[in-house]
């Protein structure tokens, strides 16, 4: 008891001392992180749009499929991207492995159904007036589409929330495809594992302090977004 | 300019909601569409606004072919309210002010006409409120005030007074009796209501099975109808 309690000490002068290996590692998380949300934002957003009021071949099979992968392994999402990235691999002259650039394409495929499915559900609830309601001001087909989006935007939020939450907390993938490389591709969840592997708990239980705050502000702030938004 | 609709047809997975449907929308008045339900009236108007592609036939603004592929600029034209909620899920201000932001109004301008609206159509208190807040009369009210801050040529409601109390109805026909009077403006109203299309409509449209059964002046259409399913209509029979 005494250990843990000396660990959690140690850990707190090490937040509290702003120490700047953990700085480090708590940045390139934020970083990694933000941009594969944006990307997968982006991309998961405009592809529930098109499932929402496209009709094309196979939409239920990709229905489905988007579903599903909403659960996908990250480990086996890291290791189908380390095939493809390493040397050998079809994408192995990109030279992109044991880069932060793997770490955030391995997030942006874990966030991406996550986004994706959760948008389209928010999406399709949307009254089926409200585009037709734009257009009958005189929207452009494009400024319609953004209203409708715009209406679901509570769900958006949430979904983005939600993939945001599994790639901060995700390991499996940016361990195979990051490497864990100290000061380049070394991030919080992987230091955790690493130094808990060491033994040495101080930098750990600081990061998993840290991860923890980030996951209740997050929360926080989605929860007085849709109170102002629900009241 | 008049808006005519000649030999427009329009199904939805198979079956006719306009048959050869020919209508004349009279410029500068307050038209009103009139027939049992599923007589084609809704979609009518969503194809005489240009919302929607007829299957075959043709709209015609003032002479010129028109069609929801036409020039942003002249579909701005025109304003619809659908029925039901057809609300943006935000402020009230934020509705009346949508078709005024996609227009690249400036703030001030909006903040000016949308502020005016919400006088007329009594929701000055309601500016900052989410449309979850109102009543259903408050929301149709805003609806149609949201319509007219793009000042339409033409507008086009479908049933904005539907299950409306008397002080609602009121306000609102008060309002596009106005609008139509100062502003010349030609609106089409879809209404089951008979004698809210006696108050306020100069002109009436009876559709029946998909098509136009007869159109004629107001006081001339319920004194004199000419035809026989009009007259059952108006007489409370069943045509259907």
């Amino acid at each position: 008891m005494y250990g843990i309690l000396i660990s959690f000490e140690k850990a707190f002068e090490l937040i509290l001392s702003l120490n700047r290996e953990l700085a480090g590692i708590v940045v390139l998380s934020l970083l990694v992180s933000g941009a594969a949300i944006v990307i997968a934002s982006l991309l998961g957003i405009v592809f529930s749009y098109v499932l929402a009021f496209r009709r094309f071949p196979f939409k239920g099979f990709l229905t489905n499929l988007l579903n599903t992968s909403m659960g996908l392994p990250p480990v086996v999402v890291g290791l189908f991207l380390y095939l493809l990235l390493s040397r050998n691999g079809p994408l192995g002259f990109m030279g992109l492995l044991y880069t932060p650039s793997a770490m955030v394409i391995a997030q942006i495929i874990l966030a991406f159904p996550i986004i994706a499915a959760m948008s389209h559900a928010a999406i399709v609830m949307v009254k089926p007036n409200i585009r037709l309601a734009a257009l009958g001001l005189g929207a452009t087909d494009i400024q319609a589409s953004v209203a409708v989006i715009r209406d679901a935007r509570y769900g958006i939020i949430s979904s983005v929330m939600a993939g945001l939450g599994r790639v901060m907390a995700e390991v499996g993938a940016v361990l195979i495809v990051g490497g864990n490389i100290a000061g380049y591709t070394r991030v919080m969840t992987t230091t955790i594992a690493l130094e808990y592997d060491k033994g040495n708990f101080e930098l750990a239980i600081a990061l998993g302090i840290i991860l923890l705050l980030i996951s209740l502000f997050l929360n926080a702030a989605l929860f007085l977004f849709q109170r102002k938004v629900y009241r | 300019m008049n808006i005519v609709l000649k030999d427009v047809s329009k199904s939805y997975n198979g079956a006719a909601a306009l048959k050869n449907c020919s209508a004349m929308i009279s410029k500068g008045i307050i038209n009103a569409v009139i027939g049992p339900n599923g007589s084609g009236k809704s979609t009518m108007v969503r194809i005489a606004s240009l919302l929607e592609p007829a299957d075959s036939g043709e709209v015609r603004y003032g002479g010129s072919h028109a069609e929801p592929q036409n020039d942003i600029s002249f579909r701005r034209k025109i304003a619809v309210v659908l029925p039901g909620d057809s609300l943006f899920n935000d402020t009230v201000f934020n509705n009346l002010a949508y078709g005024l932001k996609i227009r690249k109004m400036k703030k001030a301008l909006i903040r000016e006409r949308v502020t005016e609206l919400l006088e007329k159509f009594q929701l000055s208190d309601k500016s900052y409120s989410s449309i979850r807040t109102l009543s259903s009369g408050e929301a149709q009210r805003v609806a149609v005030a949201r319509a007219l801050a793009v000042k339409p040529q033409y507008l086009f409601l479908d049933e904005p007074t539907a299950s409306l109390d008397p002080v609602n109805t009121g306000i609102i026909e008060n309002v596009l009796h106005g609008v139509n009077t100062e502003r010349g403006i030609t609106i089409l109203m879809v209404t089951h209501n008979m004698f809210q299309a006696g108050r306020i409509a100069g002109r009436i449209i009876f559709m029946y099975g998909g098509r136009v059964i007869e159109e004629s002046g107001s006081s001339e259409f319920f004194a004199n109808p000419g035809h026989e399913i009009t007259r059952n209509f108006l007489n409370g029979k069943m045509v259907w």
